[in-house]
């Protein structure tokens, strides 16, 4: 495995300035508190991450500062990395928004320039070599934290929905030894691979012999996941199953003859109702209304 | 052969060696946390590599160890050996739904079954299959 | 290691215990092979719920020893396949065609007594 490539937040035409960078850093050290406060203050200002209370406050903007002030130091972007997921693993939870994210990093961003300014005011020329070590760190630093943020929300929701995925059972047992699996939507492999497994389970379960796999609520597919359900029926068939497909679309029925599959031999139904029939119909049952009289009372 | 905590290696000499390589690489794959479907993957795999080993190479041998790649976990299975090569990568790799189940050599199939599969031959100086099987 | 093979009236049942090396494979083919004739039975049951792979060449060994047993005019039906296992199989290609399966022994049972039943006593009419 490759050496992570280390990154560093300090280009190289600037690392022989590293004077400058300690002068800001020390700067920024010295002040720490006053400058940590006039931030809080304007977090509270701009009414961000007002999910979070005013002890939770200070001690995150603790925590971010003097992260921010080391990242400065050392230029070392992992160590920011992961505060920032940590962070947004701890905050988003909370409900605190991407906007309140990047908002608060601006706003220190801008804090700490104003106190720049203020520092060099006798000279343009040092804070013209300030503003040049400390603009693009803070850019990237910006750009760390939020994107951290970020990915982090993603993976969270990508995680919930697997989640509510995963607790739903969509394979519903109808009648002795009859199963129906309702597709509904986009599926993409994964999601395909999930009700395979489940649609198998079901089987062993029930010890259905009929399964009735609908896909009327599904659009299309792409070739892979017609792959799929042509397995899933030959899987379903090792376990003594039969699978009959129905409401295939017009469109779906082309995905599959293009991938090469027979169409003749697989069990097609136009719907969902017909495919319930042809079910009860290979498990022998026939079904009459209670007010008719039955075939043998007719005489038939 | 040598098989640690967090890598399997299996010298492939004989069927009972795919039995072996498949079990060590089962409980790999539990060590590393993935469910029972999965393990079928894997322990099916690792027969079928195994199998071709056997069937076709010289000292081939299957060697299994855990995979990082931000944010997936996954283990990797290889099948490596010393010849003879396959002349025509292209065409063992060519996939017909009507396989006829029997003893080709049934890459298309891992193919299929595995996240990602990569294969490199020389003829003459032999293969290395390296498929990976992510958690989910 | 042995497959035990029990003689259940007119029916062979062949459990399997644990995965087999290649050997144990084609060693349950042979006895399957003779016990048929030896008991004239109608039909053999291949439990595999014990196993946890098929693999390429379990399942060709399996249609070997369903074309071997349907040559002595007996049927074949293989139960007992864990969903994960057919999942596996089928990925891979091995559809086991032509092959009767069922869910367990249990239906395996079921089923051999609906096939006896059409096709009579022999080997006729085929």
């Amino acid at each position: 495995m490759p050496a992570a490539r280390k990154r560093n937040l300090r280009p190289r035409s600037q690392r022989g300035s590293s004077d400058i960078f300690r002068e800001l850093v020390a700067h920024l050290r010295k002040n720490r508190t006053g400058l940590r406060e006039e931030w809080a203050r304007r977090i509270t200002e701009a009414q961000l991450l007002s999910a979070m209370s005013e002890e939770e406050i200070l001690t995150e903007t603790t925590s971010i500062y003097d992260n921010y002030v080391d990242v400065l130091e050392t230029g070392a972007v992992e160590a920011l990395e992961a505060y920032a997921r940590n962070l947004s693993e701890r905050i988003i939870p909370r409900g605190v928004e991407t906007h309140e994210v990047i908002g608060i990093v601006l706003l220190l961003r801008d804090v700490l320039l104003r106190s720049l300014f203020v520092k060099c005011k006798s000279s343009v020329e040092l804070l013209s070599r300030m503003l040049d070590a400390f603009e693009p760190a803070a850019r990237r630093i910006t750009v760390t934290v939020a994107v951290g943020f970020v990915h982090e929300r993603e993976r969270i929701i990508y995680e919930q929905q697997d989640a509510i995925r995963g607790l739903s059972t969509p394979v519903l047992p109808v009648r002795e030894g009859m199963l129906i699996l309702p597709i509904v939507g986009v599926i993409d492999s994964q999601r395909a691979r999930q009700l395979t497994g489940q649609l198998l389970r079901g089987i062993r379960a029930n010890r259905a012999k009929v399964v009735v796999i609908d896909v009327t609520g599904v659009p299309s597919i792409n070739s892979a996941v017609a792959n799929h359900l042509v397995l899933t029926v030959e899987a379903a068939r090792l376990l003594g199953a039969t699978a009959i497909v129905t409401g295939l679309s017009s469109e779906i029925a082309q995905t599959l003859v293009t991938i090469g599959v027979d169409l003749t031999k697989m069990n097609t139904v136009c719907d969902l109702r017909g495919g319930i029939e042809e079910a009860d119909r290979l498990l022998g049952f026939r079904v009459t209304r209670m007010d008719e009289p039955s075939e043998e009372e007719k005489g038939i | 052969m040598a098989s640690t905590e967090n890598e399997v290696r299996v010298l492939i000499k004989s069927d009972e060696d795919i039995l072996s390589a498949r079990q060590e690489g089962r409980e790999l794959g539990v060590r590393l946390g993935f469910g029972p479907p999965e393990l079928a993957v894997i322990a099916t795999a690792i027969s079928e590599l195994a199998r071709n080993l056997l069937l076709y190479a010289k000292n081939g041998s299957i060697i299994c160890w855990a995979i990082e790649r931000e944010p997936k976990k996954g283990i990797v299975i290889q099948a490596t050996d010393e010849g003879p090569g396959i002349p025509d990568v292209e065409a063992v790799l060519k996939d017909g739904y009507s396989t006829s189940g029997g003893l080709g050599l049934g890459l298309p199939g891992v193919r299929r079954m595995m996240d990602e599969f990569a294969i490199v031959s020389h003829k003459g100086r032999g293969t290395t299959v390296t498929t990976i099987k992510w958690k989910s | 290691m042995q497959v035990p093979i029990l003689k259940q009236g007119p029916y062979l049942i062949a459990s399997v215990q644990a995965a087999l090396r290649d050997a144990d494979l084609i060693s349950l083919r042979d006895s399957l092979t003779e016990k048929v004739g030896t008991y004239r039975s109608r039909g053999v049951i291949v439990d595999v719920t014990a196993l946890d792979v098929l693999d390429s060449f379990a399942c060709r060994t399996l249609s070997d020893i369903a074309a071997i047993i349907r040559l002595r005019g007996a049927h074949t039906v293989i139960v007992g396949i864990q969903p994960e296992v057919a999942f596996s199989m089928v990925q891979l290609g091995l559809k086991l065609e032509g092959v009767a399966t069922a869910l367990d022994l249990e239906e395996g049972l079921e089923y051999m007594n609906r096939r006896t039943k059409r096709m009579g006593h022999g080997q006729y009419g085929k």
